[in-house]
């Protein structure tokens, strides 16, 4: 993988300009993964309705310096499988040279991808397009206004998941989609932060270099609705990552491989959670069981990653 | 130009054929009955490389329109197939597709929309299209069919048109049921369709392209308004584009097909495969001596006003026969712009409004001629203008006018 100084000096796909809130996780998040693309390789992208969407795309400013197309909310991986059978059905039509090097890539946000876009991008899988699919998770619909995903965790305050007499915000653990991807058994999928760019920007390297369907899901912090400053982005994704919350891992080919937590950076989950006012009245004395379940949460996922590992070592293919 | 003989062949069929020798970049569709063996035909195409088209088969028709509409913004000729519910769940991307300006082609085989469930024909899905910005073409036979989506390149793709073209056909009646046919050879139909290549495609811009923009205010309104220039400006290429094939292949074209309108008093006008039952009884009408005149809007978005309103310039009395409601409305989708046709023009003329044919339901002669009758009452004034009827509803029969009770 090139060096910090090396990805500085590569052309922006992304032109700085555009109206995203300062901090946002989502622009980092396209900034590295598209870090990760071979220079002689031309990108088309795609990008399910919402912040990402609406904040780089105003008529007639547009803030991407590859073609871009956006369609829907629910439809980002059908659209992107339209515009990579498009590829294939003109090359082979002979309107585009037999030669020539392109990537699809679709971005969504939680929303569009966990909740209203899982059929179409369980699709897209399933059909093995050629196309890098990347999520920026930052656990709730941020763009119409903090409301619960079934990616955000629980115990967190969203405008629909309200902290109140009866309810102390989302009940429901988030789900797992990292491993329901991997489950459509295809050749790349991992799990990142935008607050670790060696890791992602090798993941995403990874991914691009797969031919056929790769999926990234990585955690992209939202200052206004994790209620974080907009200059914690990435040391919020540090603590995510050392408390075990959001482990990171990748499958490739069916073996499952955990980056570790050293002991050393190994955090309490409340250091997680505490600077984000998303999670405050869990710190109440009387939500303290809430905190504990989280813990328990997080160790069996980690258990279960572990597991994953260990019984996939000996894979040598894809799952068939 | 070489037709192949004549041969039986359903619509579907038909329709296959047609999108075969148009071999567009890119399908994306789904099965859902009746238009299904047009997908299967078509996935024996691809199968056999009769065609270079990518099939992607899709796991929902959102997903199929929804990779159309990535696919034509990439600068593809692209083309799907769908009916029913598979029409009303892809309703948000028709409006996006229409909105975006993608040339894509799609048939549907009209079909009833559940509740209660059911698979047979009627208008009901296409008309819930009717707002989106799709052009309309309405095949009253198998033949036609295969003509209607042969055309529906070129209307689609034309540089002053770039909108999408839905051919449909009615279900089972003209989907399914065997008819003569024949078709042009594959060389005819490649050069009368022509090369699709598109300067602003995704893949083809030579600068990147930015599509599905978001529009505020007035930028979104002014989109609007092209968008319904556009489609108001695409009959005469239709015209231009259906007369051009009409004399490749020696088949009439007409925007409306108006059957003995010169003189005729009373005229019935009716969408898609229901017209050659009218015209089975009209012929006898016609035999007795009775001025009778059958109207068939061939396109029915952009709607032919003035073609309409020609037709219909003797008429004593109007039936308008719909073949799908508009619940909760006076009139059925076709009689209110029949009406607004008759209107913008200063004409007007007793008339009544039919609902008939509803989930397959058959269109007897004996309905037929009771709408006929009708016509001589409406004609004499025995007949009150302006109801609306279930045609053969026994409840409906009582109560002649519905809306006005």
């Amino acid at each position: 993988m090139a060096g910090l100084k090396e990805l500085s000096r590569k052309p922006e796909k992304l032109a700085p300009g555009h109206r995203l809130c300062g901090g946002c996780g989502a622009s980092m998040a396209v900034r590295q993964v598209m870090m990760g693309l071979p220079d002689d390789v031309e990108p088309v992208v795609g990008c399910a309705t919402g912040c990402l969407e609406v904040s780089t795309t105003i008529y007639p400013y547009d803030s991407w310096n590859v073609p871009f197309v956006h369609n829907a909310f629910e439809n980002a991986a059908a659209t992107v499988s339209g515009v990579e059978a498009a590829f294939k059905g003109m090359q082979r039509a002979g309107k585009i040279p037999a030669d020539k090097k392109m990537k699809f890539v679709a971005f969504g946000g939680d929303g569009g991808t966990y909740d209203i876009g899982l059929q179409s991008l369980s699709g897209a899988m399933e059909r093995g397009h050629d196309m890098v699919y990347v999520c920026y998770d930052n656990g709730a619909y941020m763009n119409t206004g903090i409301q619960r995903s079934s990616a955000t965790p629980k115990g967190a305050w969203a405008t629909t998941a309200e902290v109140g007499k009866d309810q102390q915000g989302k009940q429901q653990v988030r789900k797992d989609l990292t491993s329901i991807i991997a489950a459509h058994g295809v050749p790349y999928v991992a799990q990142s932060t935008v607050g670790h760019w060696k890791d992602l920007v090798s993941k995403a390297e990874k991914a691009f270099a797969v031919d056929g369907p790769a999926f990234l899901n990585v955690l992209s912090p939202c200052p206004r609705g994790w209620r974080i400053g907009s200059d914690e982005t990435a040391q919020i994704c540090r603590w995510a990552v050392d408390t075990k919350f959001w482990p990171l891992f990748e499958v490739e080919n069916g073996v499952w491989k955990l980056t570790p937590v050293r002991e050393k950076n190994l955090k309490p989950l409340e250091d997680y959670l505490r600077p984000q006012g998303r999670f405050k009245h869990l710190f109440k004395p009387e939500n303290a069981h809430i905190i504990e379940e989280m813990k328990a949460d997080v160790d069996a996922y980690w258990a279960y990653l572990e597991g994953r590992v260990e019984s996939s070592k000996d894979a040598t293919s894809p799952i068939e | 130009m070489t037709a192949t003989k004549p041969f039986s062949a359903t619509g579907n069929q038909m329709i296959a054929e047609a999108m075969r020798q148009a071999d567009p970049d890119v399908m994306a569709a789904y099965p859902i009955t009746p238009q299904t063996t047009i997908v299967e035909n078509y996935a024996k195409f691809v199968a056999n490389g009769a065609v270079t088209t990518e099939f992607v088969t899709v796991e929902s028709e959102h997903s199929a329109m929804s990779a159309c509409v990535g696919a034509s913004a990439a600068g593809a000729r692209v083309a799907t197939a769908t009916a029913s519910q598979g029409l009303a769940l892809m309703w948000e991307e028709l409006f996006i597709a229409a909105g975006m300006r993608l040339p894509i082609v799609m048939a549907n085989a009209n079909r009833a929309l559940s509740a209660p469930i059911n698979i047979h024909g009627d208008h009901s899905d296409v008309m819930g299209a009717r707002d989106t910005g799709w052009i309309l073409l309405f095949a009253e036979t198998a033949q036609e069919a295969y003509d209607n989506t042969v055309i529906s390149f070129p209307i689609a793709e034309d540089p002053d048109v770039q909108l999408p073209v839905m051919t449909t056909l009615d279900g089972f009646i003209t989907s399914h049921a065997m008819e003569r046919c024949v078709m042009e050879d594959d060389e005819t139909v490649r050069s009368f369709v022509g090369d699709y290549a598109p300067a602003n495609g995704l893949l083809t811009s030579p600068t990147p392209l930015g599509a599905g923009m978001f529009a505020n205010g007035d930028s979104y309104m002014k989109s609007r308004y092209m968008l319904r220039h556009a489609i108001q400006d695409s009959l005469p290429v239709i015209e231009r584009v259906g007369k051009a094939w009409a004399d490749t292949c020696g088949r009439p074209f007409d925007v409306v097909d108006a059957w003995e309108c010169d003189d005729a008093e009373l005229i019935v006008v009716v969408l898609g495969s229901a017209a050659g039952n009218v015209r089975h009884i009209a012929r006898e009408l016609r035999a007795a001596g009775k001025k009778v005149g059958v109207v068939r809007p061939r396109v029915y978005r952009p709607f032919p006003v003035k073609q309409i309103a020609e037709a219909c310039k003797g008429a004593k009395a109007i039936a308008i026969m719909d073949r799908a409601d508009s619940l909760g409305g006076q009139y059925g989708p076709l009689a209110v712009d029949v009406l607004g046709a008759l209107a913008s023009a200063g004409q007007s003329a007793p008339f009544h409004n039919y609902i008939y044919g509803l989930g397959g339901n058959d269109l007897t002669n004996d309905l037929v001629h009771k709408v006929f009758d009708d016509l001589e009452k409406l004609a004499d004034g025995s007949l009150g203008t302006g109801g609306t009827s279930y045609l053969g509803m026994q409840e409906a029969e009582g109560a002649q006018n519905i809306w006005l009770g």
